[in-house]
């Protein structure tokens, strides 16, 4: 099987994310430890059930390990394990 | 109570012979592939597998100081974390047994270490004693790279996680450390009779 | 003083199927109205979630299809795939008034509003056309001006989504451009093109790197990775392509 037939965009832990931050995440811009390089979650590789027993999210250009989400009994384990940084839109209450 | 959805079936779960499936799991019949990253492609004139850690001997072999070690012919069932498990997986190897034999471990916990960034923690007697193979062949061919090829840690009385591909070596330690998905929540142990998954369990 | 509203966390609601259309042999419309929906934007989408009463569950992910403008009503479109779990039982057993659980909408990367402006280029490749079918529904909707192509890949005639829609659509002085591509059969009476995407036909086809379009290409990953490596060939601003794959999720 074909590396690229086992991966999903990044678009795809858009789900996963959307529901333990309030802010969209995709567009969030992230700097990876491994390589240095900058990008839209969005477009990072991902791998994830039912293909992998977790989430895992790497880096497109060097393939280091991002982020890795597991869900297990109610809970959700979430390691931001491989990024400098992570850059999101601030979505603040505001009162008009 | 989640919702249920009207007339969905999904995939026939074959729940297979009473007693040969442990808890939650159900039959496949093909083979899953499942991975947290690309496949890697190591060429064989670069593989090698150590024995490095809490041993008295280090052991290393090249992919053919390896091949020729005494090999034994598996058959056993085989069960994932993610709930599918195969019946009478066949498999050829060396046994780890074969493999420690002049190392002389002075530790009880074992880090398998694969290509990949991938790793995975057992307890030394979850290894020794017949129980586990480094394996290089499936049904009867060369183990394809996506299931873990050219050579992957077999041990089938745990979850399947704990049977890492592309494995290159055995690092034995002092205290239990947790490998890739233990840190993620995945239980340090993984005895699927004990439905033991994930960290709580 | 009005609060502005906090985006909320994903969560599992219930929507009610009004309406099922039938677009190809093997690809159906699934018209939902999902109570409390807080709107979306084009590209996003949704997971569905299908449950047994065993409490197997198995989930997918679906472009919204509809445009944004449609209150609480919003469509899927499905595509029937012959080993699939979840794609047969929404596309042969889904009945109307049936209800289905669904999350989102999902998605900030693969988006197009219109204040983004274009040209836009969009490439699909089978059912890679529903997200980029709500772009061209909101930007008709909206009677935008921004000029627009659409470069799309079937293996049949028969085999095109929307395919009446698209003619309407992009009828002269719509400002929007409509290219075919049929991969495995062509009708005798065929004007479209014929055989895959390639560099060679996006070459034709496309805006050129100097009107700086804005790109989306979507469908099976093969096509996708071409396409997006060809129009990084072609020159144009790998930053304003953007890809989203239907990958090995099941179906």
């Amino acid at each position: 099987m074909e590396d690229n037939q086992m991966r999903l965009d990044g678009n795809a832990i858009a789900g996963l994310l959307g529901e333990l931050f309030t802010a969209e995440v995709t567009d969030a811009r992230g700097a990876c430890l491994g390589c240095g390089a900058v990008g839209a979650l969005g477009a990072q590789h991902l791998y994830m059930h039912p293909l992998a027993p977790g989430a895992v999210l790497r880096c497109r250009w060097c393939e280091s390990v991002l982020m890795v989400l597991v869900h297990a009994e109610g809970r959700v384990r979430l390691a931001v394990r491989g990024m400098a940084w992570l850059d999101i839109e601030d979505n603040a209450e505001r009162i008009d | 109570m989640s919702f249920i959805t009207r007339g969905f079936r999904g995939r026939p779960r074959d729940q297979g012979e009473a007693g040969r499936l442990p808890p939650g799991q159900h039959l496949v019949h093909d083979f899953p592939v499942l991975s947290a990253g690309p496949t890697p492609r190591t060429p064989l004139s670069e593989w090698s597998f150590s024995i490095t850690g809490a041993v008295d001997q280090l052991k290393n072999w090249t992919w053919d100081e390896f091949r020729a070690l005494p090999t034994e012919t598996i058959t056993r069932d085989i069960h994932c974390v993610t709930k599918w498990s195969k019946l009478d997986t066949h498999w050829e190897g060396v046994s780890v047994d074969t493999l420690l034999q002049d190392a002389q471990p002075t530790a009880g916990y074992v880090m398998a270490f694969s290509d990949g960034d991938y790793s995975t923690n057992l307890p030394l007697t979850d290894l020794i004693g017949g129980k586990a193979w480094v394996a290089f062949s499936f049904a009867g061919e060369p183990l394809p790279s996506e299931h873990g090829g050219p050579a992957r840690l077999l041990v089938p009385h745990l979850y399947f996680w704990k049977s890492a591909k592309w494995v290159r070596g055995l690092r034995l330690m002092t205290a239990d450390s947790p490998g890739f998905w233990e840190t993620y929540g995945y239980n340090m142990h993984g005895d699927p009779w004990r439905e033991q998954r994930y960290s709580g369990d | 003083m009005a609060r502005a509203a906090l985006q909320r966390r994903l969560t599992w609601r219930l929507a009610e199927v009004t309406q099922l259309v039938a677009e190809t042999p093997r690809v159906r419309s699934l018209v939902l109205e999902v109570p409390g929906w807080p709107g979306h934007r084009a590209g996003q989408h949704m997971d569905v979630r299908l449950t047994a009463e065993d409490g197997y569950a198995a989930e997918r992910s679906y472009s919204i299809a509809s445009a944004p403008d449609a209150g609480e009503q919003l469509t899927l479109t499905v595509e029937r795939l012959d080993d699939g779990e979840v794609s047969p039982y929404l596309t042969e057993e889904l009945r109307v008034g049936d209800q289905l659980e669904l999350r989102g909408p999902i998605g900030g990367y693969f988006v197009w509003d219109l204040e983004m402006g274009g040209p836009l280029m969009l490439i699909a490749g089978g059912s890679g056309i529903c997200p980029l079918m709500a772009m061209l529904r909101r930007r008709a909707g909206a009677s935008s001006k921004v000029p627009a192509r659409l470069l799309y890949s079937s293996r049949s005639r028969e085999d095109i989504i929307y395919r009446e829609e698209l003619h309407r659509r992009g009828a002269a002085g719509s400002g929007l451009e409509v290219i075919h591509t049929l991969t495995r059969v062509q009708p005798p009476d065929w004007t479209g093109r014929a055989g895959r995407i390639d560099q060679a036909m996006l070459n034709d086809v496309a805006w050129s790197p100097t009107d700086r379009p804005l790109m989306y290409v979507c469908g099976p990953t093969t096509l996708v990775e071409h396409v997006a490596d060809a129009l990084v060939n072609l020159g144009h601003d790998p930053e304003r392509v953007k890809t989203e794959r239907f990958g090995p999720t099941g179906g």
